[in-house]
């Protein structure tokens, strides 16, 4: 058995892994939809996961209010969002507060793009 | 690749044997919002966001991902998120595992449906990304690396792919390739 060359391989692996992790290290599972938002003046949106799983389950957004999901596959218009579509169905001064506090979700750094960002170890699906 | 995907696996499970006990302790570190790469620092929100830190610090603790053991944290009610909204909304659960065990070269895999029907629905899974019916899903890990199959919400939202044995978490049994079985738990 080759058993002392495990650990200088697995460094090896492990050194590779680690400089595949990119720059942003937003918390695991934030996604950044920002089809729009540049274009129409305001910062990109950041939907935070962590934050809605401790409230709700994912089949609540992902089956009973038909989110798909896939980064970027949801075509989400502000206008949308004010008639009670999308974050709508909640940020609706019922559930949850309402679409005129704007800065609360169009928070991210301007000219991000669109998708799934977070750090510790992944990037996303097949982003290694 | 295929021999360097068991490779990789074989050096997780060893190097996870040889820091098994006692058990692994690890620091939780989390960014701040102002400073993770995607919130912008000058935003007005930044004063009334939550620190992902304030939240999470709070449930049980993970090495990956949100640092956080999603399903203790269910199971031990440290959270209770809601299931629907509207009160009629029919929420399915299901208790079979499924075993996958078609390499002799890893441990085999066991899928447990409670822990996923806890979070999802059938429809998350069915018949879109896999199949209802044991064995007939062609899975591996390459697309599941490549963000398909298993690898849609782990590596995206559930924890990530990093995590071998936590998807290798059966010793293999010369059981058959695929097998689904009433959960033991
Ligand atoms: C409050 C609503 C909400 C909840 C709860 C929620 N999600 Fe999402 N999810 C979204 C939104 C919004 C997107 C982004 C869709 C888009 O960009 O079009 C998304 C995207 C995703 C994606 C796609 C990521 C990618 O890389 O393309 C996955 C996977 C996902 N969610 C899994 C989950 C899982 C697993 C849970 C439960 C642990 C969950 N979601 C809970 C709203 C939610
Ligand atoms: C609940 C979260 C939320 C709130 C609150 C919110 N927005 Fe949006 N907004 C979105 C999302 C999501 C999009 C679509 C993101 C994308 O792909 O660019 C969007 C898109 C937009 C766009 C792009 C153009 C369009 O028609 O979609 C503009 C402009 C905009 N919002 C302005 C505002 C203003 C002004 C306010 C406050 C009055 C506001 N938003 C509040 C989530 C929100
Ligand atoms: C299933 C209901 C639901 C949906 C759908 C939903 N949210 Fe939320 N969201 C909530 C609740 C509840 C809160 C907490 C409100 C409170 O603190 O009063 C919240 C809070 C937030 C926050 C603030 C987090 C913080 O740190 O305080 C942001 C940002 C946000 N949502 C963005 C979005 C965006 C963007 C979408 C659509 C892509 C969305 N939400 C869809 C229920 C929802
Ligand atoms: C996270 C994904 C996921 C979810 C959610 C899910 N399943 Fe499955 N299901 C699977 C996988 C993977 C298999 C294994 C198929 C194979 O062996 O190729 C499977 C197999 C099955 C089978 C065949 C095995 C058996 O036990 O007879 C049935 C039936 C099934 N699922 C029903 C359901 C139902 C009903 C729900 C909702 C209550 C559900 N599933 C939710 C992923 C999922
Ligand atoms: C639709 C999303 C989704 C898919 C697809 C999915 N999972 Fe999961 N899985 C989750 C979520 C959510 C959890 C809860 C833990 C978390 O979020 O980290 C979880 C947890 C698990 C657990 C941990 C159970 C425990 O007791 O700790 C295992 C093991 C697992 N998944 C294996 C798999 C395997 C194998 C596949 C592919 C056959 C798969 N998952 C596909 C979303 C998914
Ligand atoms: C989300 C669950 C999950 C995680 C995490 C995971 N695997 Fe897998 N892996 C699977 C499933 C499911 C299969 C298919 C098993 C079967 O069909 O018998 C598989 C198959 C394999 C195979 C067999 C060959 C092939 O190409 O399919 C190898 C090797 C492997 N995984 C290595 C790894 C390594 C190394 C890691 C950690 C870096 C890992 N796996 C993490 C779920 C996972």
């Amino acid at each position: 058995m080759a058993a002392p060359r495990v650990p200088r391989v697995s460094l090896i692996l492990l050194a590779v892994l680690a400089l595949a992790v990119p720059e942003a290290r937003s918390e695991y599972g934030d996604v950044v939809l920002n089809r729009y938002s540049g274009k129409g003046g305001m910062r990109p949106v950041v939907f935070p996961h962590w934050f809605h799983r401790v409230r709700f389950r994912c089949k609540v957004c992902h089956h009973e209010l038909g989110f798909e999901m896939r980064a970027g596959a949801n075509d989400v218009r502000m206008s949308d969002i004010i008639d009670g579509r999308f974050c709508g169905m909640c940020h609706n001064n019922d559930i949850a507060w309402g679409a005129e506090r704007c800065d609360l979700c169009h928070s991210g750094k301007p000219g991000l793009k669109s998708g799934i960002y977070g750090g510790h170890q992944t990037n996303g699906p097949g982003r290694w | 690749m295929r021999l360097a995907l068991a490779l990789l696996l074989a050096i997780c499970t060893v190097a996870a044997a040889q820091s098994g006990k006692p058990p692994p302790r690890f620091e939780r570190n989390w960014d701040s919002l102002a400073k993770d790469g995607v919130h912008d620092p000058r935003s007005p929100a930044m004063r009334q966001l939550q620190e992902p830190r304030e939240a999470l610090s709070a449930l049980p603790a993970d090495s990956a991902g949100n640092q956080v053991r999603w399903v203790d944290a269910l199971r031990d009610g440290s959270i209770n998120p809601r299931s629907s909204l509207r009160p009629e909304a029919e929420v399915r659960l299901l208790e079979t595992d499924i075993y996958m065990s078609r390499y002799g070269s890893v441990p085999a895999v066991r899928f447990p449906h409670r822990e996923h029907t806890l979070w999802l629905d059938c429809s998350n899974c069915h018949e879109k990304l896999f199949k209802s019916k044991v064995g007939a899903n062609e899975i591996s890990m390459l697309r599941i690396l490549q963000g398909e199959q298993c690898g849609q919400c782990h590596g995206a939202v559930a924890f990530p792919l990093t995590e071998c044995a936590r998807c290798h978490n059966t010793p293999r049994t010369p059981a058959k390739p695929r097998q689904a079985m009433e959960s033991a738990r």
